[in-house]
């Protein structure tokens, strides 16, 4: 189980499968390296380090068990890891792109989509930080390069650890319209969006509504999330400054 | 647009996954792609005449081995490039052996001939088009395994584009290995390896426009 990142990215995978004892160990290497230069930091380097491997290794964990909860059918928990999924992502794209504040929550919007798209090429047994920072970081350098920003040219150097670190609470909007967007889509990926994602109706009594096959509901549903997300994507590119 | 509304609506319904739909696709993928590379040869090129006493030879086999075994690296290298945070780590030595394999008995074979005989059997009777027919053979399959990745979600899409193209061509390699008369290792290890690898270039150039996601 390899995993992309710089050099401590093996740690949290490790810091995730044996708890928070062994990450600590692993993080403590550093400090003393550090502390032997600067005896005087130990106490407070420590304390920060280990708070942080404790924070860290919490969120990988919580966030985790709602993801796999969501997964198996508990609505609840599947909205509570978006939930407490979304001040990570806030906080991790404020921070790269702090001029475009409106982007960023553009992007925030984006990436949930995708991160709700690609749920299917996630597995339990890898880091899921590793995973939603690989999908973020995905998003950001392509906003990066439809910008053709000079940006462009820095590669975020991040490890995925920094996801978990860092959270933006503060809500936003994005500049999307929901309706409109919605309006682009054919009719048998709308009508399942809209009556089982935002009715909330079953698919069963979706299918009854619009006469499609319980199959046809559901294969909308997917492919119109898909459509919204390239929809999304291909706006940002294409009029970078222009309100939505 | 409020986050939240966003939240809610992936939220609502039901988050289950249909588990098999990615294995699925790709076996679809490459059953109807390498379909199609073998009807494109018998239309193009058509099987060699001697294909059934051909087949009885382990010579003919070893010749059908490398670009499976190829086919076999990428396809572990594209699912897993496909997956957002995973690196493609072993994949890689995967891919490679079997060009190592053909290069060392490549060499070997040249090291036993004769010097006036190593040009030919290097060139074959085929070399100028050996490459640009199983880059022709490598459009169905090509088209099929893009359209199965596009069901992942592949963060660096030049590299998965080129192991896509690699997966495509060695796959059409299989089809032509049924027409192509070349029995020698030192002609593979140059003219299939060219052959495998310009699609790989190919996919490589369109990797980030046919996967962005």
């Amino acid at each position: 189980m390899e995993h992309n990142g710089s050099n401590s990215a093996p740690l949290a995978g490790i810091a995730a499968h044996h708890g928070l004892g062994y990450s600590e160990t692993l993080d403590l290497k550093p400090v003393h390296a550090y502390t032997a230069l600067a005896p005087g930091l130990r106490e407070s380097s420590f304390r920060r380090l280990a708070f942080t491997g404790l924070t860290l290794h919490d969120a990988e964990h919580r966030l985790k068990t709602l993801l796999t909860s969501g997964l198996e059918g508990d609505q609840g928990a599947y909205r509570a890891f978006l939930q407490a999924l979304t001040p990570h992502l806030r906080g991790y794209l404020r921070k790269r792109i702090p001029q475009h504040r409106d982007d960023a929550e553009d992007l925030v919007q984006e990436t949930l989509l995708a991160v709700h798209n690609a749920r299917h090429t996630y597995r339990v047994d890898e880091p899921l930080t590793a995973w939603v920072h690989a999908i973020a970081r995905y998003k950001l350098m392509d906003f990066f390069r439809s910008r053709a920003r000079h940006e462009s040219l820095n590669d975020p150097l991040d490890d995925h650890d920094d996801l978990f670190a860092v959270t933006d609470d503060e809500p936003a909007h994005a500049r999307h319209d929901l309706g409109k967007l919605l309006a682009h889509l054919p009719d048998k990926q709308r009508l399942p969006i809209v009556h089982v994602k935002l009715e909330g109706l079953s698919v069963a009594q979706t299918a009854k509504i619009t006469g499609l096959s319980e199959s046809a509901v559901k294969v909308g549903v997917h492919r119109g999330l898909k459509a919204l997300s390239a929809r999304i994507r291909d706006i940002r590119s294409r009029e970078p400054d222009e309100n939505r | 647009m409020k986050t939240d509304d966003l939240i809610e609506l992936l939220a609502t319904g039901d988050a289950r996954l249909d588990r098999p739909a990615v294995p699925r696709r790709f076996a679809q993928a490459l059953t109807f792609g390498l379909t199609g590379s073998v009807i494109l040869m018998l239309a193009v090129y058509g099987p060699r005449r001697d294909l059934a006493s051909i087949a009885q030879t382990a010579i003919f086999w070893a010749k059908v081995a490398f670009p499976l075994c190829v086919a076999a690296g990428a396809l572990i290298g594209v699912m897993r490039l496909g997956r957002p945070g995973v690196r493609v780590a072993h994949a890689w030595p995967v891919i490679g052996a079997p060009f190592i394999v053909v290069w060392i008995a490549g060499s070997l074979v040249l090291g036993d001939a004769a010097p006036a005989e190593r040009l030919p059997l290097v060139l074959g009777q085929s070399w100028r088009t050996c490459p640009f027919n199983i880059t022709l053979l490598s459009v169905p399959t090509f088209a099929a395994v893009f359209w199965a990745i596009r069901s992942l979600a592949p963060t660096d899409l030049r590299v998965a584009g080129a192991v896509a193209g690699l997966l495509s061509s060695s796959l059409a390699t299989i089809a032509y290995c049924l027409h192509c008369p070349e029995m020698s290792p030192a002609f593979w290890s140059v003219w299939y390896a060219i052959g495998m690898l310009l699609p790989a270039g190919i996919g490589a150039w369109l990797g980030p426009r046919l996967l962005r996601w």
